[in-house]
Formats: structure tokens, C-alpha cells, sequence
């Protein structure tokens, strides 16, 4: 059941992903980005990290996806203009694929078994993010907040 | 006998899954889990027929006109006839559109609204789906809507459309924002996302008959009518409908759709509103508990139901009493008003909880929010003028 599952998403993400690479027109590009995004986090599910993949779907979907379409609106020009389909979109996200596999076969970690882990309920991550996490959790907030405050001096218009 | 009744449709879900006692554990699950779809669907494909010809009622009786009479008694078989019309309508795609985006827009509307109604306890023991996250994945769902009525837009190729997924998109990404804050409240209090536990924390009676819903509670009562409002907003119901704004952009995104693409939007639309109602009810208004001890012998799904129906008409009055905002003052609103009130419930609700729960706490906690509210009130008149005004083009 659990292996036909990981097929079945695993082509749905892989053929999404590529579409995002390759497709001739934008905007086709960043739904099927999104839609990627969704498959990323179905495997989230599929591994059991419920927390996590509902994030994904969040963050990925409801705020990145929808912030690219908002970006290719706001500045292209040639948005009808079909560029044809990508060879070098394709090229380019293989050539990425194959030194992801190249770092991830030489990296020591592979080799030894994982520990089977007990499945984290949402209080649990909580807890952990608000003890021992809290510092690296506020120092990215601040960031965060710096880069919002950052984006918004940049682009306020200047009044005299 | 009241127990008979108020566990009668998990009882019969049983029965049926008795009768596969014998298949393989993972044929049990898929038959379970398609037994709660098929119901969640039956059910609110039905209420979106009933609450759609009673919707029109309603408005009609607000507006002195007697509204849908003529099919079947009180007009009640009207969603019938519109349904077939809608179906026998010629569905048009403009010619310049982007096909697939164009069909699959609708399709996604109504798949998120469907989705999030699995998370919301019906009743005792009958929640579809109890993941652990429930409410964050009812918002993760909800996001999606935004790519949804972009797709639909965009996908449209006309200036009306896109125009109206932009001040869609526009007004649901600010209204999220306290949409989400009003809830951390309450996930707070009651320390859990699973909708469930949320529900059974607000279980109980204090002196023997005040409820314990958050709704009575002072951050309760900020936060779920700041959650309402942000409600009417995230399913673009009047007065916050500026992105359909006949009167100006047509339909906003549903401008190119006809046919039974167009009765789809609506279904999406009101199944949404279902949902967000749900989740208030699940929340703040106790979930499918009894407002009274004496009344506990009612099942507890036909509580849920009530407690959904008011809503809903609530939704419908404010439809037929209010007129539609302007896009800047929606903004504002959300960014001004909203969000600092959103943080003020939560202060209010940690005071309340960390000053013992009780009636001198319930005041501190009233305190906070009134002092937030009488602050911003001021802050906010303080720098207006008020002058005629000026028409740039209509002189």
C-alpha cells in the first residue's frame, strides 16, 4: 500500500517538478511549482511528519506560490508569449538532480541505518520549538521582521 | 434512547464496516474512510441546495418580496430546476483563454472547500478525518483558495476577471492574517490543534448552567467576532464581495464562466462558507455540546447543525442588511482595526488563563480587551478630516 502510494506521488512530483522547469509560459511554470509543492508534501504524510507536510502546503503553496504569481504579474510584460518548451529548463534542473544524487551517495550519513523514530504529535514539536529551540526561533523572527521592514523601506515612495 | 440517537450514524457506519469484518486490514480503512466522504458530501450537497433557495427566501423577506415560490411547496424544489438549467446551459470558453488552467479552477475551488470539511467534529465521535493538526490543516487547505481564484482569473483572459482575483487575492491574504491570530487564542487555552480535544475542553457548565464556550469569555467573544468577519471576507460574501463587485467588474473572477462552471464557483463558494462556519461553531461556540444541562438529551449532531444554521442565517442577514465596502477601507480595516485586536485577544486570553479562570480573571481579561479597543478607537479617529468630497472625473 505504502510503496504503491510512494510511486503514485513520486511520479506526480517528479512530472510537476518538471513542468515547472520546463513549461513555455510562466505562469504554467509557477502552478505547477505549487503543484510540486503539494507532492513534496504528501510525501511529508506518507513519512508520517503530519506537522511538517501541512507547513509545506502552507507556506509552499499559500504564500511562495501565490507571492510568484503575484511577481510575474506585477513585472513582466510578455506574459501571453509562449517561449516554447524549455530544453535548457530541462538541462539545467538534471544537471541539478545529478549533483544532488552525487553529494547524497558520498555523504557518510547513508550508510548507517537510521533509528526508527516515534511519531511526533504537533504538542510535542511545539514544546521542543518554544525550550530548546527558542533562541534559533526568535533570532528568525527577527530576521524575518528585518527583511519585512527591509522590503518595505525599499519600495515605500519617498514623500517630501 | 438519547444515546441511541446521538450515536446513530456512527453505529450504522459500524454495521456497514461489520459486513467487511473479513477483508484486509487496509480494504477496512479505505472502506471507512470512503463511508465519511460519501456522508460529508450527501450531506452538504444538500444543505448547499437548502441553504441556496433558503438564502433567497430570506433576502426576499428582508427586501419586502415573497422570493422562489412557484417550484414544488415554498419554492423548495427550486435548487432542482436550477440545477438542471445550469447543466443544459451551453458551457462557453472564450477562445483566448488558457484551457486548463480555465477548467481546472472551479475543480479546485470546490475540492479545498470539501477537504476542509473533513477536520470539523459533527458530533460525538463523528469526526470524519481527526488528524493530529486538524486546525492547521483546515488552514493549510484554506490558503490554497488564493492559486484557485488566481487560476480562475487569470485563466480567463479578461481584464474584469483578473481584476476581480487580484482584489480577491488581495483582501484574502490580509484577512488571513487575523483569520489565523483569533484562533491562537484558543489553541493556546486549550493546548491542542486537534479539533476534538478543542471541543471536549469546552464540555461542563459552571453554576449549573452557563456553558463553558469560549464565546463567554471576553478574548471568546473578540476573537469570534473578529473571526466572523474575517470569515465573511475569506468567502467573499457581502459586504466584503469586492471582487465579484457587479456593479463595476461584472462578476470579478467568475466573469467568463457559464453553465454548470459557474454553478460549480458557487458550490465552492457556500461549501467555504459551511466550512469556516464549522470551524467557528467547533471554536468558539462550544462544538456539539448542549447550551443547557437539561437540554443534553437532543443528539449532538442536531446541536452542531443548529448551531451551523444560525450562522449561516447570520450570514444571510448581514448579505441583505449591509452594503459593499470600498477595497481601501477593507484593507485598512484588516491592517488597523483587525490584526491589533487579534493581538489584544490574545493577551486577554493568556490574563484570563493565567489569573485562574475565573470571574475575577473573566473581568481582568474584559479589562485588556476594552483598554486595546478604547485605545485604537482614539489612535485611530485621532489624525481624520473629515472634508467634503471631491470627484476627480464626475463634476
Amino acid at each position: 500500500m505504502n510503496g504503491a502510494a510512494f510511486i503514485f506521488i513520486a511520479i506526480f512530483t517528479l512530472a510537476a517538478a518538471l513542468a515547472a522547469a520546463a513549461l513555455g509560459k510562466l505562469i504554467h511554470a509557477a502552478l505547477s511549482f505549487a503543484a510540486a509543492s503539494v507532492g513534496v508534501a504528501a510525501f511529508y504524510f506518507l513519512l508520517g511528519a503530519e506537522f511538517v507536510g501541512l507547513v509545506q502546503v502552507f507556506v509552499y503553496v499559500g504564500a511562495v506560490a501565490v507571492l510568484i504569481v503575484f511577481t510575474i504579474l506585477l513585472t513582466r510584460r510578455d506574459l501571453e508569449k509562449d517561449h516554447g518548451f524549455n530544453w535548457s529548463g530541462v538541462f539545467i534542473a538534471l544537471a541539478v538532480f545529478a549533483g544532488l544524487v552525487w553529494a547524497i551517495l558520498k555523504s557518510a550519513k547513508l550508510s548507517s541505518a537510521a533509528q526508527p523514530l516515534a511519531s511526533l504529535t504537533v504538542k510535542q514539536i511545539g514544546e521542543a520549538l518554544m525550550t530548546d529551540y527558542v533562541w534559533p526561533l526568535q533570532c528568525i523572527g527577527v530576521i524575518l521582521t528585518a527583511a519585512l521592514v527591509g522590503a518595505l523601506v525599499l519600495v515605500m515612495e519617498e514623500r517630501r | 434512547m438519547s444515546g441511541f440517537l446521538d450515536q446513530i450514524f456512527v453505529q450504522a457506519k459500524e454495521h456497514i464496516l461489520a459486513a467487511f469484518a473479513a477483508a484486509p486490514v487496509w480494504l477496512g480503512q479505505l472502506i471507512s474512510s470512503l463511508i465519511n466522504i460519501v456522508a460529508l458530501l450527501a450531506v452538504f450537497l444538500s444543505l448547499f441546495a437548502l441553504v441556496s433557495v433558503l438564502e433567497r427566501k430570506i433576502l426576499a423577506r428582508i427586501q419586502n418580496r415573497l422570493g422562489p415560490n412557484r417550484v414544488g411547496p415554498f419554492g423548495l424544489l427550486q435548487p432542482a430546476a436550477d440545477g438542471i438549467k445550469m447543466l443544459i446551459k451551453e458551457d462557453i470558453v472564450p477562445t483566448r483563454a488558457d484551457k486548463a488552467v480555465h477548467f481546472l479552477a472551479p475543480i479546485l475551488i470546490a475540492m479545498t472547500a470539501i477537504l476542509a470539511l473533513g477536520i470539523i467534529p459533527y458530533g460525538r465521535n463523528m469526526t470524519p478525518f481527526a488528524i493530529d493538526g486538524g486546525i492547521l490543516f483546515f488552514f493549510a487547505i484554506g490558503s490554497t483558495t488564493e492559486l484557485s481564484v488566481f487560476m480562475a482569473g487569470w485563466g480567463s483572459n479578461n481584464k474584469f476577471s483578473m481584476l476581480g482575483a487580484m482584489r480577491a487575492i488581495a483582501q484574502m491574504v490580509s484577512y488571513e492574517l487575523p483569520l489565523i491570530i483569533t484562533v491562537l487564542p484558543v489553541v493556546m487555552v486549550v493546548g491542542s490543534l486537534l479539533p476534538d480535544t478543542i471541543v471536549a475542553a469546552q464540555g461542563g457548565y459552571s453554576l449549573g448552567f452557563i456553558p463553558h464556550w469560549f464565546v463567554l469569555t471576553p478574548w471568546g467573544a473578540t476573537g469570534f467576532m473578529l473571526f466572523f468577519v474575517a470569515a465573511l471576507v475569506e468567502s467573499n460574501r457581502t459586504p466584503f464581495d469586492v471582487p465579484e463587485g457587479e456593479s463595476e467588474i461584472v462578476a470579478g473572477h467568475m466573469t467568463e464562466y457559464s453553465g454548470f462552471k459557474y454553478a460549480i464557483f458557487f458550490l465552492g463558494e457556500y461549501l467555504g462558507m459551511f466550512a469556516v462556519s464549522g470551524l467557528a461553531v467547533t471554536l468558539f461556540l462550544g462544538g456539539w455540546h448542549a447550551p443547557l444541562p437539561f437540554l443534553e438529551f437532543v443528539p449532538s449532531w442536531l446541536w452542531f447543525f443548529a448551531k451551523l444554521g444560525a450562522m449561516i442565517f447570520v450570514f444571510i442577514w448581514v448579505r441583505g442588511t449591509l452594503p459593499r465596502t470600498r477595497v481601501d477601507q477593507v484593507m485598512n480595516f484588516a491592517w488597523k482595526f483587525m490584526l491589533p485586536m487579534a493581538f489584544a485577544c490574545i493577551l486577554a486570553a493568556a490574563v484570563w488563563h493565567y489569573a485562574g479562570r475565573r470571574f475575577v480573571s473573566w473581568l481582568l481579561s474584559l479589562g485588556v480587551v476594552l483598554l486595546v479597543y478604547f485605545a485604537l478607537s482614539r489612535f485611530l479617529g485621532a489624525g481624520k478630516k473629515f472634508a467634503p468630497r471631491s470627484y476627480r472625473f464626475a463634476e
